[in-house]
């Protein structure tokens, strides 16, 4: 058999959708429920977190030779992502003196099957912020437009919270949150004090059942691993196996997406070419309509590479903005150590796979010298070891008296350190901050002219430096975080942060939130998309990712991009039913 | 698609004159068994840990250092076996090929550990008395008090003390000692009573009543 040859399967598709994370499987569900002929075209392979052959869900540490350590899986042995910040023979580049980090997984679902579940709407005020501080970038939509979505996307998914009436934290249709755990309550009870904020945490797994298809949370903690119940969200669970029983969708595994083709004379999209990540064969596929979901950052690359004599920029790209403004979410953390939980009581506290309670931003930018708020993340307790338990000891048990009340130098070995171990488990907790950026035409992703895959796919290359409003802004992160420490009687470990090291504001891309590389606006010339996420220049063209967000919030943006690809895939039906496209 | 074949559809598509030898030099892949992926690994991850596992990176006269040392580190005691009961030689002989970085300060460690050994009691560290042995960690055990020829010997230390704290507690016998009790089926109805009370702490009406 010929590798190299072209084959061109005669099916036209009504939709092809490229990628089958959270936003192509919304847009595969939505559009295949609608009764659309899809193709959903997904780069990694199969995944079922409930067949044996994926599970690795309530495994022991000893299971793993490397007992969960991070080596081949950037967060652990046992969690349930398939790829990482490297892929072999899928890199990605950096412009000399910037920094980026690119998380990819290639799996069915893609980075949903082992995300963190946060599930938080956007406010209204997080849509309209350049209005309200001259920086940044309006969306050409508010939230009155989004709230149907949101609603919709609360009771097909499932999501648990508390209705807190916040002017900017839209209260959504919640199942029961689960109860704090002890660190959680004394951690509400130390920020209340000082007046910061602390609710319960609003995630997308099932507290109680909603429908016969999925189970209800049995709480392991484990949701990184991917739930054998179904009772955490995925998009390979909770998306695409129900649109693929409509008998409407095609899935193609392994079809790493080349380009998109277009027809020289109308303009118009006629379909996509693929390698098959297998034979490596080059693929041909035709559908009337093209639904890019391949995450902000593969979204850009692709119609970037997608370029023709009409289109000598890349498709959609009069503008010139596709790989421009994107943004990642700011991060900092700080740890502590808190006496108090010493010696505790051992109980099964397990909980979901996740914090039980957070902090929403709770401040006024005008009254500070940062446009931007951020939201803080909590973990702590007794949870399962794994590799790393114990580490560091040493710069701590010098400062703890042992039970006898005698003192002794930090680090040792011996009874006395066994049973340090004993005493600090589950007597630390965390804390991050997650904050919004401000978007900048500088910050920006690009075809680089050197380097491909190897599928001979050219591959990005990143430009990105954060800007001194992100790092004051970690500074505000760090001296919460030790005001919130002191509240509860902790000791913050290590050095604070300081100037010296951005006040420990994480690399760009670290938090994993990369949005904004193809945005939505009303203008033509500084968007790409229009308010309903449909390209400019190719009206059957449409992404349904966060490449179309012109910002983030200082919310997690994962709830967003299932909103928007409900509503964008239903404005793609209406377009369709009114012979637009 | 076998190798062979490929090279032969690559001399199809007129690639030429380059491709016999080039066929010629690239020898037919060995016969390998095929390998059984266990539930949850990706085949490359099945594949390397086979490769891992059979290696060997410690030589005996190594390996015994570490299980010494190790069983200093965690002992037995009234609740539960010692580090090398645990299985921790074999786990850190096997994060030595997992994560090679590790392997330099390891085995100079260890080399240091004996060199200092026999300047100080004219002894390899395992051939030393059990004396003599504590006397010897006592110097590279605390960190921050180390003396200045010692401090190459803390650094070491502290590796040994890290992996063997996350080996042991990672471990059946290690996470039965810390009495971790979840990773099972279960309900979360919050923090038991005794322990609110013992914290001063309360859930709120809203927790206690939901839905009201
Ligand atoms: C550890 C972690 C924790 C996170 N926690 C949270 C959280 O708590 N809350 C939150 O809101 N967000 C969180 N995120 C972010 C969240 O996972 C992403 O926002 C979300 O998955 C993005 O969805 P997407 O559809 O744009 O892309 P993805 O989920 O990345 O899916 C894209 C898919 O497209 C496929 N693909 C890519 N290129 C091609 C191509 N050329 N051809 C064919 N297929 C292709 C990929 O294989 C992949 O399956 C987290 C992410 C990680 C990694
Ligand atoms: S915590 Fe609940 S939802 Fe998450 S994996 Fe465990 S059982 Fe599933």
């Amino acid at each position: 058999m010929d590798p190299f040859q072209i084959q061109k399967p005669p099916t036209q598709f009504d939709v092809a959708i490229v990628g089958s994370g959270a936003g192509g499987g919304m847009a595969a569900y939505t559009l295949a429920k609608a009764g659309a002929k899809v193709v959903l075209l997904e780069a990694g392979g199969y995944y079922d977190p409930a067949d044996p052959k994926y599970i690795t869900q309530l495994k022991w540490p000893w299971e793993s030779p490397r007992r969960g350590a991070g080596t081949t899986r950037a967060f652990g042995d046992f969690d349930a992502a398939w790829g990482g910040w490297d892929i072999e023979g899928e890199p990605y580049t950096t412009a000399k003196g910037t920094e980026f980090h690119w998380f990819r997984s290639r799996m069915l679902g893609g980075r949903t099957n082992h995300w963190g579940r946060i599930s938080l709407r956007f406010g209204p005020d997080d849509f309209r912020r350049k209005s309200m501080t001259g920086v940044g970038q309006d969306w050409p939509i508010g939230y009155d437009d989004l709230k149907p979505f949101y609603d919709r996307v609360d009771r097909l998914i499932g999501v648990f919270g508390s209705v807190e009436n916040f002017p900017n934290e839209p209260d959504g249709i919640f199942l029961p949150a689960p109860k704090p755990r002890l660190h959680e309550l004394m951690i509400r009870k130390g920020a209340r004090s000082i007046g910061i904020p602390v609710i319960p945490s609003r995630l997308s797994m099932l507290t109680k059942p909603i429908n016969d298809e999925r189970g209800s949370c049995f709480y392991c903690a484990q949701c990184g691993r991917g739930c054998q119940a179904y009772a955490d969200f995925s998009s390979s669970s909770v998306l695409v196996k129900p649109a693929m029983k409509t008998g409407n969708v095609t899935l193609i595994n392994g079809a790493m997406v080349r380009e998109v083709i277009t027809d020289p004379a109308t303009g118009l999209c006629t379909g996509v070419s693929y390698v098959d990540t297998q034979t490596l064969q080059e693929v041909t596929i035709k559908a009337k309509s093209v639904v890019l979901a391949a995450s902000a950052g593969e979204t850009a690359r692709l119609l970037l590479n997608s370029k023709s004599s009409r289109f000598p920029t890349g498709l959609a790209n009069s503008s010139g903005v596709v790989g421009k403004y994107i943004n990642d979410s700011t991060g900092a953390s700080r740890s502590a150590f808190v006496p108090a939980l010493m010696d505790r009581k051992r109980y099964n506290e397990d909980g979901v796979g996740g914090m039980h309670v957070f902090t929403p931003w709770w401040l006024d930018n005008k009254k500070l010298d940062f446009p931007r708020g951020y939201h803080i993340e909590y973990w702590g307790g007794m949870g399962m070891p794994a590799y790393g338990f114990g580490w560091g000891v040493e710069a701590l048990n010098g400062m703890i008296a042992a039970r006898d009340g005698s003192k002794k130098p930090g680090g040792g070995y011996g009874a006395g350190l066994k049973d340090d171990y004993r005493r600090f488990y589950g007597a630390y907790v965390g804390m991050a901050g997650r904050g919004e950026p401000v978007p900048l035409e500088s910050n920006y992703c690009e075809i680089d002219p050197n380097v491909v895959d190897k599928y001979g796919i050219p591959v990005l290359r990143f430009n990105y430096k954060w800007s001194d409003y992100e790092v004051k802004q970690a500074k505000h992160m760090q001296d919460t975080f030790e005001e919130i420490i002191h509240s509860m009687g902790g000791i913050a470990l290590g050095e604070k942060p300081g100037a010296d090291n951005s006040y420990g504001l994480e690399a760009p891309g670290k938090i994993i939130h990369e949005v904004g590389t193809s945005r939505m606006g009303n203008d033509p010339k500084t968007s790409a998309l229009n308010k309903f996420q449909q390209a400019h220049d190719v009206k059957n063209l449409f992404v349904v990712d966060a490449a179309a967000f012109p910002s983030q919030g200082d919310k997690n943006v994962t709830w967003t991009i299932l909103a928007s690809s409900m509503r964008t895939s239903e404005y793609l039906i209406d377009q369709v039913k009114k012979k637009n496209i | 698609m076998k190798r062979r074949d490929s090279l032969k559809a690559l001399s199809l598509t007129g690639f030429g004159l380059a491709v016999g030898p080039t066929e010629a030099a690239v020898p037919a892949p060995p016969d390998v068994k095929p390998l059984k992926i266990p539930g949850g690994r990706q085949k490359f991850e099945a594949e390397r840990d086979a490769k891992l596992m059979a290696e060997k990176f410690f030589t005996p006269h190594e390996l015994q250092t570490v299980t010494v040392l190790s069983d200093i580190i965690i002992p037995a005691d009234e609740r539960s076996g010692s580090a090398s009961q645990a299985g921790v030689p074999a786990f850190i002989e096997f994060m030595m090929k997992d994560q090679p970085r590790n392997q330099t300060p390891m085995r100079g460690g260890i080399r240091w550990l004996d060199n200092t050994c026999t300047k100080r009691y004219g002894k390899q560290f395992v051939q030393c008395t059990k004396a003599q042995q504590i006397d010897m960690v006592e110097q590279i055990a605390y960190p921050a008090l180390a003396k200045p020829d010692m401090t190459q010997g803390a650094s070491f230390f502290t590796l040994m003390r890290n992996l063997t704290a996350s080996g042991f507690f990672t471990s059946q016998i290690g996470i039965k000692d810390l009495g971790y009790v979840g990773n099972t089926p279960n309900q979360w109805n919050g923090v038991p009573d005794d322990v609110l009370k013992q914290y001063g702490l309360a859930y709120e009406e809203r927790e206690l009543n939901p839905g009201k």
